[in-house]
């Protein structure tokens, strides 16, 4: 048996084979850039207790993102997509309206709505019931995907064009302005941060101890990597995909929240529009491998989403118009993702001079 | 053998290794032109490595190809191909949605007026077929005609793309029926009259002896020889594929003796006429405590599928199972941890490692999967046990943390055993636990159930090697043709086994 010696000095390799090494290099990349283009990109400002800025922005405009790339995150591991979740916050989003205001469905009581402190549910059920809704939404996923043996991304497809038709049929096809406080401080509250950051926060605090407390984690890994030893080695393999895709539903419907206090109404056709493929790019930056699944980070996701919100803020802050940033955020992605090829990663670990490991042979 | 400007291929000291499998040694095949080759070997004997080689999908690490008398280097497919190398593989990679004829002559259709002629090109696909003997309405879609038709159609359409001399027929009729396979056989005759060179890769034995007029025996990566087919007997054959090696094992014998003292009456599983439709035929079958039970019999003769049974991966359709008395009601490989059966798969890489997990990860897999999603093992314990096993079982590994795709064959099978063995099974089924094994570990892991029976665990040992069936089994329970046809006591010759594992036709 060999020992790896020990070794104090800071590790060339081992930081280039961590994980976290290509989404930070993406997220610094993009930071240098905005360092040597814009000016005062950095400045953080103190207002009233708050703190305001670039940098602030990127993380309070990302918090959708982070939660549904956790969510994401575990779905992808398996070896699966889900394509659904922005549809999925678009239901939350006409469930939570509706409970707050039903009277759209009616002709009566146009006045109150107009009311800040009023909501027609109590704000606890305006915050549970939604969720729920999402989490069965993502249970249907799973189903399909697990029980009916249908593929991911066939499976989640159906619900990614329909959630949104859902959507409109809930609210009668109307935009419900939203006016309650309560609820429009999730996305656009500040306690010193933004309140939506504690959120994630919290949903990240609790994913990563359901996954790596718990053997959950190495459960959706093991299915990732190879289905049939996990079912071998007695892992209920429909179950935990059940569960990765029920979770996934579950962040969409925190997304969801957040996304419609964001706007302060529930717009069935542009909540969460196309963050399904933003999330999914996130959670590539993050390391964790689309199609074959297996190991995952989630703190790599979470980076992965800083990353494609910091494209979308640096293309904005430069001037690139709304109209023309999908396609700049396309090239930025490209070379992002060229960072993952096995070509530029051997040449990045030849100029970090050390040779791969070589594998060893017994 | 002499070399004779017969030969059209002559392969000679090939060897090549995989990372941990050395794949084959020093091997020796030629083929001559005009005759039918049959190319015999159980699972991971090297046949479709020796294939690969012959094809330029894969190199030799040493030895030298010559076709025509000439030395090549086939470095690739396409190479392979001009050299007159052509291959028809078990699966029919053709379009289903297209008719044969276009299937044929794809990429190459007659052209008029800057369009397809499709007239020329059903009449030309016909004439194609009729070279061979084959009478077809060509202009049907190629996925409404039997499996038989669309291997005649592969064929045709091999060597209508190459002026082809070599042909190899991997697996051809393995999915065929009786009056289908004398179809293609006539086919196979005609092109050998016409002088074409055929390897002919199969499981079937009676195949062989119909058609082939030359055979090449492959076992363990190594050759076993080639020998006209006038000239070797069915069970001479069968000898000669499991094989027997002349490795002394006085102390396994010993051992097994004296495990053999310690078995109990109690049985721990009993199977009554259980079944199952397309898989197995109602056999009953008894383990006490501390007994190796071994199943000897051919790749494909129900060994597999009685294990898969027993562990629960698949369920009985008729009869039952039993386990200390109790009828099984739950089968699924989680009800069977729970009942301590495990199942080492045969299929080590698709169905027994995770290969980028941990070595620590793959070993706990199981225990961790029979306590469920909340009863958490602590990082801490998970290496205890994984240093544990890693120790008592000799696995080779830098650390518990490495990737356990980067071990050995060898040891990746002992990580495997590790798992199974941490969930303290009393029944423990072992799949060719040692295929494709260094002889050193294969001693290994036969000891080690040997140990476990001792301790007064069941245990099932499957596997193509009757040599090392009967050094672990106290009781040898034989298979042909998915049924049990007879039972043994370890003592039995091997000759005697040999004859029931061959059958009747002997």
């Amino acid at each position: 048996m060999r020992q790896s010696k020990p070794s104090f000095s800071f590790n060339w390799r081992k930081t280039a084979e961590s994980k976290l090494f290509f989404p930070i290099v993406a997220l610094a990349l993009i930071l240098l850039f905005d360092l040597i283009i814009i000016p005062n990109f950095f400045r953080i400002s103190f207002q009233q207790g708050h703190l305001y800025g670039n940098l602030i922005d990127i993380l309070r405009n990302s918090t959708p993102v982070i939660a549904l790339s956790i969510g994401m995150t575990l779905v992808i591991a398996t070896g699966g997509v889900d394509l659904s979740v922005g549809a999925i916050m678009a239901i939350v989003s006409s469930v939570a309206a509706l409970m707050m205001n039903p009277f759209v469905l009616g002709t009566q009581l146009q006045g109150i709505v107009n009311d800040p402190t009023y909501s027609y549910s109590p704000f606890w059920l305006v915050l549970v019931v939604p969720v729920i809704v999402a989490t069965i939404c993502g249970l249907w996923n799973g189903l399909l995907v697990s029980y009916g043996k249908i593929q991911p991304m066939v499976a989640t497809l159906i619900l990614m064009i329909s959630g949104r038709g859902i959507a409109l049929l809930i609210t009668n096809s109307q935009r419900i302005v939203i006016v309650y406080e309560p609820f429009t401080y999730i996305g656009q509250g500040w306690l010193i941060l933004p309140f939506s950051l504690y959120i994630v926060a919290a949903l990240f605090a609790l994913t990563w101890l359901i996954t790596r407390r718990t053997s959950i984690g190495l459960f959706i890994e093991s299915v990732g990597v190879n289905a049939r030893s996990s079912l071998f080695s007695g892992i209920d393999e429909k179950k935990i995909k059940l569960f990765a895709y029920a979770f996934c539903g579950f962040c969409a419907g925190i997304a969801g929240l957040i996304g419609t206090s964001y706007i302060s109404t529930s717009d069935a056709t542009n909540v969460g529009l196309n963050l399904e493929l933003d999330t999914i790019l996130a959670v590539v930056i993050g390391g964790t491998l689309l199609g074959t699944g297996g190991r995952f980070s989630l703190m790599g996701s979470v980076i992965g989403a800083l990353v494609m919100q910091a494209v979308s803020t640096s293309m904005y802050a430069i001037g690139v118009s709304a109209n023309s940033l999908l396609a700049v955020k396309g090239v930025v992605v490209i070379l992002i993702i060229l960072l993952y090829s096995q070509q530029v990663q051997d040449f990045i670990r030849k100029i970090t001079g050390q040779t791969r490991l070589k594998e060893t042979k017994s | 053998m002499a070399e004779s400007s017969n030969d059209i291929v002559a392969m000679k000291g090939i060897h090549k290794s995989f990372p941990g499998v050395q794949a084959l040694e020093d091997v020796n095949f030629t083929l001559r032109i005009g005759e039918i080759h049959a190319l015999v070997g159980e699972n991971g004997a090297g046949k479709s490595t020796l294939i690969k080689i012959l094809t330029g999908v894969e190199q030799p690490d040493t030895g030298v190809i010559t076709i025509n008398q000439q030395t090549v280097s086939i470095r690739s497919p396409q190479y392979a191909q001009e050299l007159g190398i052509t291959t028809v593989y078990q699966e029919v990679n053709l379009c289903p949605q297209l008719t044969i004829a276009e299937n044929i002559l794809i990429g190459r259709e007659p052209m008029k007026w800057g369009s397809i002629d499709w007239k020329a090109m059903n009449i030309r696909a016909r004439q194609i077929l009729r070279a061979l003997d084959v009478d077809l309405d060509v202009t049907r879609t190629l996925g409404s005609c039997s499996v038989a038709v669309q291997q005649m159609a592969a064929i045709a359409r091999a060597l209508e793309i190459s002026s082809a001399r070599i042909l190899i027929l991997d697996e051809p009729t393995s999915s065929l029926d009786a009056h289908e396979t004398a179809q293609l056989f006539n086919m196979m005759r005609k092109l050998k009259n016409e002088g074409m060179a055929i390897i002919f890769i199969t499981h079937f034995l009676d195949q062989v002896f119909k058609i082939a007029d030359r055979i090449t025996i492959l076992r363990n990566g190594k050759l076993v020889g080639s020998y006209n087919i006038k000239e070797i007997s069915r069970l001479e054959l069968i000898t000669k594929m499991i094989g027997r090696t002349l490795t002394e094992f006085d102390e396994m014998t010993k051992l097994k003796n004296e495990s053999g003292k310690h078995i109990k009456g109690d049985i721990l599983v009993e199977a009554q006429r259980a079944g199952r439709t397309g898989a197995v035929e109602p056999f009953d079958l008894a383990l006490h405590e501390g007994e190796v039970v071994g199943l000897a019999g051919l790749l494909g003769s129900g060994r597999t599928e009685i294990a898969q049974l027993l562990f629960g991966i698949d369920k009985p359709t008729s009869g039952s199972l039993s386990i200390g008395g109790n009828t099984i009601t739950d089968h699924s490989p989680l009800g069977s941890i729970a009942r301590g059966v495990a199942l080492c798969p045969e299929d080590r890489k698709d169905a027994g490692i995770v290969g980028e997990l941990t070595v620590r990860e793959n070993i706990i897999l199981a225990m961790q999967a029979g306590l469920g999603w909340f009863k958490h093992l602590s990082s801490q314990e998970q290496y205890e046990i994984a240093d544990r096993y890693i120790k008592l079982l000799n696995i080779a590994t830098p650390s518990a943390d490495q990737p356990v795709k980067n071990l050995s064959g060898g040891n990746q099978q002992k990580v495997i055993l590790a798992r199974w063995l941490a969930t303290n099974p009393k029944l423990l089924i072992v799949d060719e636990p040692t295929r494709g094994i260094d002889v050193g570990t294969k001693a290994e892991i036969q000891k080690l159930i040997l140990s476990l029976a001792e301790e007064g665990k069941s245990c099932m040992f499957i596997s193509s090697e009757l040599e090392e069936v009967l050094r672990t089994s106290h009781r040898i329970v034989v298979m042909r043709d998915r049924k049990k046809v007879a039972e043994f006591s370890g003592e039995t010759a091997e000759s005697e086994i040999m004859n029931a594992i061959a059958g009747s036709a002997s």
